[in-house]
Order: C-alpha cells, then structure tokens, then sequence
C-alpha cells in the first residue's frame, strides 16, 4: 500500500495506523498513550498530523495519527507548521504542572517524556504559575510512585488492568486531579507490575531496585542476557556499573517476550551482587595461604587423574558448562543435576515435542491463539509470561468477531474494549488449586491430578485418539469433556498447555494426546509445555544418567570423586539421601557462584561466573536455544564454569577437551559431539564478528567516568579487558550504528533515550528484529510422524490409608532457588514452611490446626506445621516447592504420617 | 635600518610603562570571580549538600574524569555516597559547572593545586565538599523539586499546591 509523506512516496503495510506507519518508516512522531503492546486510543493529542483529502488539498486537516488508519495513496505531513506548532503546544500543556524533578528523577536519561518534549520542540516553560502535587503510595519493594511527574497518559492502568489483568491499580478522582495508583499503601499484587516502570512514559513508577544502586541508563554496561528465572528464557539486557549488576530492563524478543517481563525476572537479579557470592577458589581442609588460581587447577587435576570421577550437571547452568563437565567426567560419568521428577518431567517433554507431530509454540505465537486449555498447572507461577499470553489469547475470539462484525481495526483500543465488553474466548482450565487465570476461564475443574488427567484422557479419547477409553467420569465431567472438544475443535488454533507445575506427567501425556489428535482431525493445535529451570531441556538434550543412580554410584564405592556444576543439590532431592551420598564421597568439588549448603560440604570450591559474568547458550521450554553475554569482568577469580573445566581438563589431559580455549572452540566441540546441536553455532556471530572491523560496545557513548572510576587505587588506567570469547567489547569503543539482532546490548536511537526506541530496531512494529529474533528453535514437529499416543490413563486416585501423597505448589516468589536472593522477592514469598492438608483429613487423623505434624519419608522422620486448604481432596497434600531450606524436595511423593505432637505453634 | 632603530626606540619606551608581572608566588594575581579553576561541591544556604548525584556533571565530562554514586538518604534526600574527580585528567572546561542542575559543582578561582605524586590528584568528595554556596547564593534546589524530603513535603516547594485530595470532587 503506497502512502504519501510530506510529499514523499512510501509503501507500508495495511491494518496499521499512520502512527505506526511513521515509526516503522523511521520518522519520529512523538506520542505519549499509545504503545505497541496497547494500542491506540488518542488520548494524549501528541502524534498530531496533516491529512489532506488529495493532492489539490493543501489546506488539510489536523488528525491524530494514531487513531487513522493507513489507506492507499493516502497523503499526511509531518513537518507542516501547524502540526508541528499543535504539538508543541499539546506537550507544553502536559508539561505545565510537570515538576523540576529530572535531577532527583530515575527516568531521566531513559525518559520517554524527556525525549518527546526535544522532539517537539517545546524547549522553554511558558507557565509560571503555581504547579499541582500529590501524595505518593508506597507500592512495595519492586517500584517507586511520584505521582507529580504524571502526564496523564493512563498508559499504566491501561497495562495494569487491561493487559495483564491486575486489580490494584486504577485511576482515582475527577477532572485536573486524577491519580494512578491503589486505594491505599500496599504492594502491586499483579506479577507484571515491574513493567510499569517501562510502561509508563515518565518516572511516576520507576525500578525500587535500581533506586538502591542507582545509575543512569547512558553509565550502564550493558550486554544482551537471557533470563534465568523459568523455563521460558526471557530475553533481558543486564546492567552493570563498578562491578555489580545494577538493572535488568525488558529486551524485546518478537517470537518471545515482546514488550514486558515478570517480576521474577526483572528483580531476581540480586543474587549476582550477593554476599553469599563465592569469589575465591577454596581447599577444605584448608591448605597454607591463599589459593591462586594455577594451584587449584593442579590440584584439581590430580584428584580427577587419582580418583574415580563423576560429574553432576545443572539446568540453571549453560549448555556450554555442562558439555565442559561431560566431556571432562566422560559421557558414561555424567549425571544431570535434577531432581528424580524433573527430570521425567523434562525427558518426557523431550520426548513428546521432538517425536510428536505438534509444533510447541513461542510466546508470540501463544498471543494468537483462540482457545486455551490448561491442564494442571498454575502457569502464572511456575511460566508467568505465558500467562500473560494466555490473557491475550483469550480475548483472540471476541476481537476476532468484533472485526468482522464491526470493522473495527484490533489496535483501535478504545472501542474494541467497549465493543467486547468482559466476552472471552474458550480456556479451560484442570487444576487441583484455584489459580489467577480463573478469572478469564470458561470453566474450571478441580480434582486429584490423576483425576483430572483422567478427564484429559477422555477428551483426548473424544477427539479421536487412539486410546484406552476412560470410563466412570461423571455426569459433569462428561458434559465438561464435550464442551472441551466443541472448543477444541471450533478453534483456529487451539492452544494446549501442561508441565510439570502439578508433579503429576500424565497431564503432560494427556496434553501430547489431545494435541496430537486435534492435529489428526485437520486442526492447528499447539502444545506447549512449562519446565523446572532455565535449561532443563537444553540439559536433557545434553543427556546423562538420572541423580538417584549417581547416590547409588558414590554409595557402592564405584566413584568418590564427585564435581558439582552450579547446583546445591539440597535443591534436588532430600536431605538424608544428599547427606548419605556426601558421606560416601571423598572429594567434592563444588564449581559454583553462591555458598549454599552444598558448598559446605565441598573439599573444593571453584568461583562459577553468573550468567553476568559468563557467556552461555540456554534452550527455553519451546527448543530454542539463545547465548546470553557476559555483562562484566568479575571480581576475584571468577570465571566461566566451561572455562574452569577447559582449564582442568588441559592439566589432567583429557584428550577430549584438548585445544578448546574460548566460547566458540567448546561451542564447536559441542555441535560436533551433539549433531543435534548443531544450530547453536549460528545464533549469535562468533567472536571474530566485525562491523567496520569494529567490536560491538557495550557501553553507551556518553558512558561516564572512565578515567576517574578506578583513579582511587591508581591514578594510571588499566588497560580495559579484552573479550576474546564475543564480538563484544567493554568498552565505549566500536561501532555505533545497529548491531545484528542476538547482539543489541540495549536499546537506544538517536532521540529516543528511553526503551521505547525499540520502535527503531523493528522490521515492523510489534514485529521482528531487523535480521530475524534472536534465537534458533531446535526442536520442529515430526510432520509425517505418526503420532504414539500414551495409551493409558492413571487410574482414579484412591487415598491410601495413614498416608499422603504430597504434590508441590509453586510460586513466582519463592520457587526459585536465584531468585530468592533478591530482598524484595523474598519478602514477597511465602514465608513459612508448611504442610497444607486436607481439612477432613486433618479431623480424621486428630490433627489441628498450626500443629507439627511429623511424616516419615524412607525412615526419616520430618517435622512440619499442618495448614488446612480446602481445595485439597482428599489423601492428598501440598508443600510449597522450593522455598529455602526445605527438607523434603522429592514431589511428588507418598509419605506416611506418623503422628502429631500437642506443642502448638504460634503462626 | 629605520625600522631597527624605530624598534630599539619602543623598547627603550617601555623601560617606562606600568609594569604587568606579578612577583608569583608572593604576589597573588587578581583572579575573576568565574575564573574557572579547582572544582569543589558547595551547599545550599541550610548547609545541605547541593549534589544531588545526577550524573550529569560526569555525562558531561569530555574527559569523563568524574565518578559518582548517587544514594538517598533516609529523609528522601538525594546525595553521593562517594564524588570522585581525577584533576590529572580535568582540562577545567567548565562543562560540569554548566551541566549541573543544582549549582552543587562550581569552578573556584584557584589553580595552584599542583602535585608532585599523581595520585594526589585524585579528589574524593572529602576534598571537594565545601562549606559555602560559592557564587550561587540563596539557590536550594529541593525548595522548586517536586520530591518531597525531610522537613519538606508535598506541596510545601515554592510555586506549589497543597496535594490533591483523591477523594474531592470539587473544581
């Protein structure tokens, strides 16, 4: 489609609105209410623009760009005087109560305010009377309110209510005093609130965790980083300044993340700049002086020559990493670090997404689609972006209809909203606990997972797969099957979603079945499935024999020489087994970056970088592998997890290790050893990657201090570090103009400081990257692969008497072991540690309330208090997953109980 | 050989002219008020610090010899936990002074702070804080900033109103 500006011919696509147009074409056009993610509702008299009715029309009309939609030969003008001067105008407006703030303010420097008030030209303030102000709310940890900076956007309520659903934030009072906040003091309840700081245009909701280590985005280092936080690998640029991480801010990732991250990922970034932070390397017993780094290598390298060696892999560690420590063990010595049910969890899902005929879908693609079913799982806890997609998906149906019906374009925000009114599309959702997506769902079941897996199983059978029929469902569940398959079957593309959140994998199976017999029936469905950690799969791909036969191995003397790669392995399976298996070991070696409970049991400690001061590849739960960069030089002698065993392997020659020295020689040697691997070389340009035979900078050109940062140990400056492993640089030194897209280290444009000049980075907006998304998916559907389907349904779930079966809860803040490092997120957690128990169940066995209950697990008897829930049926339990110092980690699990002592805690 | 003894003739001229060198050291010369020499960090007339850790002063820098940390303290003031000035690096352009939005960074008319140790250059804050308003008097920033801090709130900054109540609907 041709449009004409100011006189100019461009070609644009249709379905957008001239805002749209202007920005993808890369005019600027300042705005303030609309966003990419939200749409338009021309509320803030910003983007104004001449439209003229044909060429003959020179008077033309004043209009609001983002509210007109693009048509052919269709001819607007930027640059005519009274569009401009209306601009101006308008932002001198919003600036009039606007406070002299931006030297105190955490926006400045990142502030889209800032650079729109410069792009219209409003360079002097006509006002000079008295300014209006309010009072601030204390939202909690993660973000700060200054309500005087408002400009009265409603971009964040828009976001808060609209987007993601939350309930807490609104706008308050009437006419010039409106208020975007709570109705009291008190933390944003919703999960994506830390996006508000990047949401709203200006600094009333800015980053709480930045303002405590405080810099301006033009003095952070940056690199481009992948988040740690679940299984959905979250793209994130990860700031730094003198040697401690200082933000992580949104990185968008079109087929990923977009626009917005959760709160975990945002804030969970604490644990690099913690005191528990391992930064030496140590001798247990501790040997003479201190140890340097030449000396641990030598005595490392002899125990694995003397001793009978395994390795104990990690999904919170690099692909890179774990390769390293397989090939250093040998393959037939490698054990994955995960917990017995993680790791059926994630081979399962393995397994069904490589040999299934269903593609699993990115984020993006989530957005799309137009009927959800969720089975077991609480996705806002255990994958919280995709729950953010599922709540987009769910108005797919009503926009779609309301399109057609009223010939409404889907950004026209406003009228689209009015017009769906609360209409959503089908999502089911089989879950044993009430969950935050029930709120948008069609309808709900609650049961024993193996009950609801057998509802599953049913409608699997309903749609046709080739399974062993399921009988004696209710009434209800019956009528709940075939209103699940009419949904099912009506839809575009259906979206399936399970994982591990419930312990149970037949929800897994009964997802690979529903799916595959959608497929079968001539629909589109996609699978989706939600995984412990940040690399479970890529693990998995890695392969290694399971924990409980590496317990076994040490326990039978046939190794004593255990390494551990970045785990504490208290998170993976319970303490007496650890406890027995360190026992039987003579020497462990710990490479890791925090000392956990672990670490006190290691014979030597190495100083693993974070994924801060490391470069690594990790695969998302959707089979798509993406590099995260070291962000700085570390402190101390931390380095690269694969870099330790690289170094070790050379001094113990290990022939298989031979000759590797940076990032691409053991990338090489991973693709080599794992053809399947292979697509890992090419996501990200390799280290001698030059544009203009210039390195990448990860430092802004107005990064600051250079000569005085590190003046007070010595006046003469280093030489900056060299990165020998990645085409980026330390430095402010490189090129300047666009890097290719795995290699943005942050966002910024000439006149758009904020994050929102992501607009310039886009082929289209909302769209990809210039270059394609980072990141290569490794896993695509067996097309002609006739599916296998998982036969069996789990049988009713019987209660057994005098025990539970425990099934683990998960939560955003708590779950996850880096996580919990963050203050904030830790307060944000559950913070006690607890049985929740069936109230009846708890009547029956003479167990009150607050009580410790003890429960004995292979002849180990544990102690915990009992809470009754109501949703739990019966003979079943729940513990909340992962929190710190939890004993009993194996989920799920049948333990019998043994009695209840009469101390009564006080809660 | 006109102009030779034309030139001998101004020089001999000169033996009377009023003389323009100083006896430096005992004799100081006379240095404009905006002479732009060492730089210290002033105070406000409460005898606050008036750094409020903005960056801007280091953003400018074009030799980026000046190194902050911007914290807050508990009553809501912004200040640097620690101001950092390389003057082995600093070619006294004035563009921190400029740049610097509270009048904390000002260049003083004084110049004789040379060293024979290079790292004696290095001025942390302790050596920059002063304790005067310097050629700014009267100015306070957080008395025209919207922040509310200690002994200051909401409304109380000049040219303000009282905060909005939320709960009125009156015009």
């Amino acid at each position: 489609m041709n449009i004409y500006i100011d006189n100019k011919k461009y070609e644009i696509k249709e379905g957008k609105n001239l805002l749209e147009a202007c920005l993808q074409l890369g005019l600027n056009l300042p705005y303030f209410c609309w966003h990419p993610a939200l749409g338009s509702v021309g509320a803030c008299r910003q983007c104004a623009i001449k439209l003229y009715k044909d060429e003959d029309d020179t008077k033309g009309r004043l209009v609001m760009g983002c509210m007109e939609p693009v048509r052919e030969n269709v001819r607007i003008s930027l640059e005519d005087s009274d569009a401009k001067g209306f601009r101006e105008q308008v932002i001198g407006w919003l600036m009039t109560n606007h406070p002299h703030d931006c030297a105190v303010c955490d926006e400045g420097g990142s502030c889209h305010l800032q650079d729109m008030t410069v792009m219209a030209g409003h360079n002097y303030r006509d006002y000079r009377f008295t300014k209006r102000t309010y009072n601030n709310q204390d939202l909690g940890p993660f973000l700060n309110h200054e309500m005087n900076r408002c400009i009265q956007c409603y971009r964040c309520v828009r976001y808060y209510k609209d987007y993601a659903g939350g309930k807490d934030l609104d706008v308050f009072a009437a006419h010039n005093h409106v208020y975007f906040g709570r109705c009291g003091d008190g933390k944003l309840e919703s999960e994506f609130s830390g996006n508000l700081a990047e949401v709203c245009p200006t600094g009333v909701f800015t980053d709480k965790t930045l303002q405590s280590h405080y810099t301006r985005k033009w003095d952070l280092t940056y690199a481009p980083s992948i988040c740690q936080g679940c299984s959905l690998g979250c793209n994130v640029s990860a700031g730094e300044r003198y040697g401690t991480l200082r933000q992580i801010a949104n990185r968008y990732n079109g087929e990923v993340n977009g626009y917005f991250l959760c709160d975990r990922g945002r804030y969970g970034y604490e644990f690099v700049n913690s005191q528990q932070r391992i930064y030496e390397p140590a001798i247990r017993p501790h040997s003479n002086g201190t140890v340097n780094k030449e000396h641990i290598i030598e005595v490392v390298a002899e125990k694995i020559k003397k001793g009978k060696v395994i390795g104990i892999g990690s999904p919170r560690a690099s692909l890179e990493s774990n390769f390293a420590l397989k090939q250093l063990v040998g393959t037939d010595n490698f054990y994955l670090g995960m917990s017995d049910s993680d790791h059926d969890h994630t081979g399962l899902a393995l397994k069904i997404l490589k040999e299934g005929p269903v593609r699993t879908p990115s984020l993006h693609e989530m957005e799309q689609a137009d009927a959800v079913l969720i089975l077991g799982e609480d996705i806002t806890n255990t994958a919280p972006l995709m729950a953010l997609a599922v709540r987009q998906a769910a108005r797919q149906q009503p926009i779609h209809d309301t399109e057609q019906q009223l010939h409404l374009a889907p950004w026209q925000d406003a009228p689209m909203r009015e017009a769906i009114q609360d209409k959503k599309g089908p999502l089911f959702i089989l879950n044993t606990f009430p969950t935050k997506l029930d709120e948008l769902a069609t309808a709900i079941h609650r049961g024993a997972p193996d009950n609801l897996a057998r509802i599953a199983f049913a409608l699997a059978a309903k749609l046709g797969a080739d399974i062993t029929p399921v009988s004696d469902l209710h009434e209800d569940e019956k009528e709940l099957v075939t209103r699940m398959a009419d949904a099912l079957m009506a839809a575009k593309s259906s979206l399936i979603i399970a994982g591990y959140g419930s312990g149970c994998d037949h929800f897994m199976k009964a997802a690979a079945n529903i799916s595959w017999a959608l497929q079968q029936q001539g629909r589109t469905p996609m699978l989706s499935l939600t995984l412990p950690e940040c690399n479970s799969l890529g693990l998995e791909i890695l392969g290694g024999h399971r924990l409980d036969s590496a317990i076994d191995v040490v326990k039978q003397g046939e190794a004593d020489t255990i390494i551990i790669l970045e785990n504490d392995l208290y998170r993976r399976a319970d303490e007496h087994v650890i406890d027995e298996m360190f026992k039987h070991a003579k020497e462990v070696i710990l490479v890791d970056h925090l000392y956990n409970q672990t670490a006190e049991k290691a014979t030597v400690i190495l100083p693993a970088g974070t994924f801060a001061e490391a470069d690594g590849t990790l695969v998302n739960n959707e089979g798509r592998a993406q590099r995260f960069f070291q962000v700085f030089v570390p402190k101390g002698s931390v380095q690269e997890s694969w870099r330790w065993f690289l170094q070790i392997a050379d001094k113990a020659i290990i022939p298989r290790l031979n000759g590797l020295q940076n990032l691409d020689d053991i990338i090489w040697a991973m693709c080599v050893a794992v053809p399947f691997l292979e697509k890992v070389q090419q996501i990200a340009p390799h280290a001698d990657f030059r544009i203009n035979g210039q390195k990448i900078p990860r430092e802004s050109h107005r990064y600051s201090g250079r000569t005085a940062n590190l003046a007070k140990e010595n006046v003469s400056e280093p030489k900056p570090s060299d990165d020998i492993d990645t085409p980026l640089s330390f430095t402010m030194e490189g090129y300047r103009g666009e890097p290719p897209a795995p290699l943005i280290p942050y966002f910024w444009s000439p006149g758009w400081n904020s994050v929102q000049s992501v607009n310039k980075y886009q082929t289209e907006i909302g769209g990809h990257l210039h270059g394609g998304d980072p990141g290569l998916r490794l896993l695509e559907p067996h097309v002609n692969g006739k599916p296998h389907y998982f036969r069996e349904a789990p049988d009713h779930f019987v209660p057994i008497p005098g025990h539970v079966q425990v099934m683990p809860m998960y939560n955003i803040f708590g779950s996850e072991e880096l996580s919990m490092y963050t203050k904030g997120i830790a307060q944000s957690s559950q913070d006690f540690f607890c049985m929740y128990m069936n109230p009846e169940d708890m009547h029956q066995w003479g167990v009150s309330p607050g009580i410790w209950v003890s429960f004995d697990v292979d002849h180990h008897t544990y102690q915990m208090v009992a809470v009754p829930n109501h949703w739990l049926p019966r003979g079943i339990a729940a513990l909340n997953a992962g929190l710190p110092k939890s004993k009993i980690i194996d989920l799920p699990q049948c333990i019998r109980l043994c009695g209840s002592e009469s101390l009564h805690i006080a809660r | 050989m006109f102009s030779l003894l034309r030139s001998m003739w101004l020089v001999f001229l000169h033996m009377f002219h009023k003389r323009e060198t100083y006896q430096y050291p005992e004799e100081k010369a006379p240095l404009p008020a905006r002479w732009r020499g060492r730089i210290a960090l002033t105070r406000d007339p409460d005898g606050g610090e008036r750094c409020v850790g903005c960056y801007l002063c280091a953003a400018a820098c074009p030799v980026d010899c000046i190194s902050l940390q911007a914290t807050e303290a508990p009553d809501g003031r912004r200040y640097p936990s620690f101001f950092r000035i390389n003057f082995s690096r600093c070619i006294f352009c004035g563009f921190c002074e400029e740049a610097c939005p509270t009048y904390a960074i000002q260049l003083l008319p004084d110049f004789e702070i040379a060293e024979y140790d290079r790292q004696n250059l290095v001025y942390e804050k302790e050596d920059l804080l002063i304790n005067s308003q310097g050629k700014y008097p009267g100015y306070n920033y957080y008395r025209v900033a919207g922040m509310a801090i200690g002994g200051k709130d909401k409304g109380d900054a000049a040219k303000e109103e009282p905060p909005v109540d939320v709960k009125s609907l009156l015009p």
